[in-house]
């Protein structure tokens, strides 16, 4: 008797934890998902909506939000520097972060210690906050206010994710594979760029992506490093006060949009770059 | 070349990049902080300390973060457990949960923002429902506690994702045969959590919490769409001393105090949450 009441429960106990289980993973993605929706609403109602109260609660479909955004006085230069700095933010974080990865896995080296903990040591700091000097030194230097400047400090932001991620990924790469090709008669040069390189390409674009969004991103040293190439984010900040909420929400999704797509093209390797890079 | 000089060649340029532009501004902001022209002087740290705003954009710095990080670190945690037994839909689910991580803090404040403002969802939602009869202007200092709550949720919102990913990533580091061992000698699947996981979890953890802690005292963007002036914080002040007020000097100083923050912290972290040497996995 005792027997049949225990399975009796069992089955009903482990049916309410299933339940409760999914219902808090629905309402967990709803809590992501419902702002970002909200957001959307208010960038395709025309203006008068979103200044007006009550809300609806789908979308309307106006573009005369986004059209406002783009008629903006500054609105799209402030894009395309957002752009251009972020896409020297990647090429750099990598062309400059990717070989060290590479050494960090390969070799054994007096002073590699040192070397990790420098890199470790940047995730430590504040790193926006020398935005402040560096002012300073790129007016003495002339790289005040200029997409390139902007570009190095946001560098700085990305290297050490650009280093430990590419040191992850070539460490997932066995050194076996080279020595093979060495012995096939290709230089060290040549086995990377045959063997190494086609392996390494969808992890380095990861990485170049999530270079890409630090820089798109980041708020405190654009805004103090630009005054005329406002990047959109430091645009945005600027005008805080000041602009209307139809744009503040335009501006908003229009930064919201490259991330949604960079974290999809970079979702198989966020965990992977993580797992090694702890350590 | 030579495998002796190869490694120093390709590790050189990060070297370099990170002398000139992580240690020398480094040394710069700190030489500025410490003069107002003319030799070493506290004065810079004098002046800031003694602002009206200084203890309470502290005072905020702290409270938010100490409100917002356990918060996320408990949430975090339980996303990934439940992440982790997922059989169906994982990648989808993971997907949704890493959104926030490459959404800025100026776009989350501006999420926010259209649920908390006076025209907001928050108030229509209310209306709709009949709790309020007109729009309450929720962001004003009428409701400081409702301000703190918009960008602690704001915060919450965001940056949670980092500390998942960290955590996923550590769990699938855990050997199963840990958890498989504690299932024959009939563990309950919280003293599997207690004693399996969170140990094995460490630096992770770690790793976690440190990026976190100094993100939260950088807090800036989410609080300058939120809450504007009526919730200052330590790192919009240092802002404000730089371009409103145009001193410096002041402003490298708050940079020093919010570094000297960020690093006692970070000293804790390590030293609470420290790997016994030869303990990790």
């Amino acid at each position: 008797m005792t027997d049949a009441t225990a399975s009796d429960v069992a089955p009903d106990t482990r049916a309410t934890g299933r339940t409760l289980y999914i219902a808090s993973v629905v309402f967990l993605c709803a809590w992501v998902i419902v702002p970002i929706y909200f957001l959307l609403i208010n960038t395709l109602s025309s203006p008068e909506t979103v200044n007006s109260f009550p809300k609806p609660f789908w979308p309307e479909f106006d573009l005369g939000s986004l059209t406002f955004f783009a008629g903006f006085a500054g609105m799209l230069t402030a894009l395309k520097n957002s752009v251009i700095v972020a896409a020297m933010t990647m090429v750099m974080s990598i062309v400059i972060g990717a070989p060290a990865g590479y050494a960090l896995s390969r070799f054994e080296f007096p002073g590699k210690g040192l070397f990790r903990l420098l890199i470790l040591l940047t995730r430590a700091f504040p790193l926006p906050l020398l935005a402040l000097p560096l002012a300073v030194m790129f007016i003495q230097t002339g790289l005040d206010d200029t997409a390139f400047g902007l570009a190095l400090v946001h560098t700085t932001l990305a290297i050490p994710f650009a280093v430990l991620i590419t040191f992850s990924l070539f460490s997932g790469i066995p050194m076996e594979l080279e020595e093979a090709a060495w012995t096939l008669g290709c230089t060290r040069l040549t086995a990377f760029t045959k063997v190494v390189l086609p392996l390494i390409l969808p992890g380095i674009t990861a990485s170049a992506i999530f270079a890409f969004v630090i820089s798109w991103n980041e708020v405190f040293a654009a805004a103090v490093l630009t005054i005329e190439n406002r990047t959109l984010t430091a645009f945005l900040l600027q005008n805080l006060d000041t602009s209307p909420l139809h744009l503040k929400f335009a501006g908003g999704f229009i930064l919201v949009v490259p991330a949604l797509i960079f974290i999809f093209a970079v979702r198989k390797y966020l965990f992977a770059m993580w797992g090694i890079a702890n350590r | 070349m030579n495998a002796r000089i190869l490694p120093y060649v390709l590790i050189l340029p990060v070297t370099l990049f990170l002398c000139l532009f992580f240690l020398y501004p480094f040394v710069l902001v700190s030489k500025q902080a410490f003069s107002t022209g003319a030799g070493f002087t506290l004065d810079n740290f004098r002046e800031v300390v003694s602002y009206w705003k200084f203890p309470i954009s502290m005072q905020n710095t702290l409270l938010l973060a100490a409100a917002v990080v356990p918060v996320q670190l408990a949430l975090a945690l339980l996303m990934a457990t439940m992440v982790n037994k997922m059989q169906k839909g994982r990648d989808i689910v993971l997907y949704i949960w890493t959104i926030p991580l490459g959404i800025s803090d100026l776009a989350a404040g501006i999420i926010w923002l259209a649920i908390f403002e006076q025209s907001g969802f928050l108030n229509s939602m209310m209306s709709g429902l009949g709790i309020v009869d007109q729009p309450v202007n929720f962001l004003s200092y009428q409701h400081p506690g409702v301000v703190f709550l918009a960008i602690a949720l704001a915060e919450i919102w965001r940056a949670t994702a980092i500390m998942l990913v960290i955590l996923v990533a550590g769990i699938g580091l855990i050997p199963k045969e840990y958890y498989e061992a504690a299932e024959v000698f009939g563990a309950s699947p919280w003293k599997r959590f207690t004693r399996i996981t969170l140990p094995m979890l460490r630096p992770s953890l770690q790793t976690a919490l440190v990026l976190r802690v100094i993100l939260a005292f950088e807090i800036f963007a989410v609080v300058a769409a939120l809450g504007g002036t009526l919730f200052p914080v330590l790192m919009g002040e240092t802002y404000a001393y730089q371009f409103d007020l145009l001193n410096s000097g002041a402003a490298a100083a708050m940079a020093l105090i919010i570094l000297g923050i960020s690093i006692a912290f970070t000293l804790v972290i390590l030293r609470v949450l420290r790997v016994p040497k030869g303990a990790t996995i």
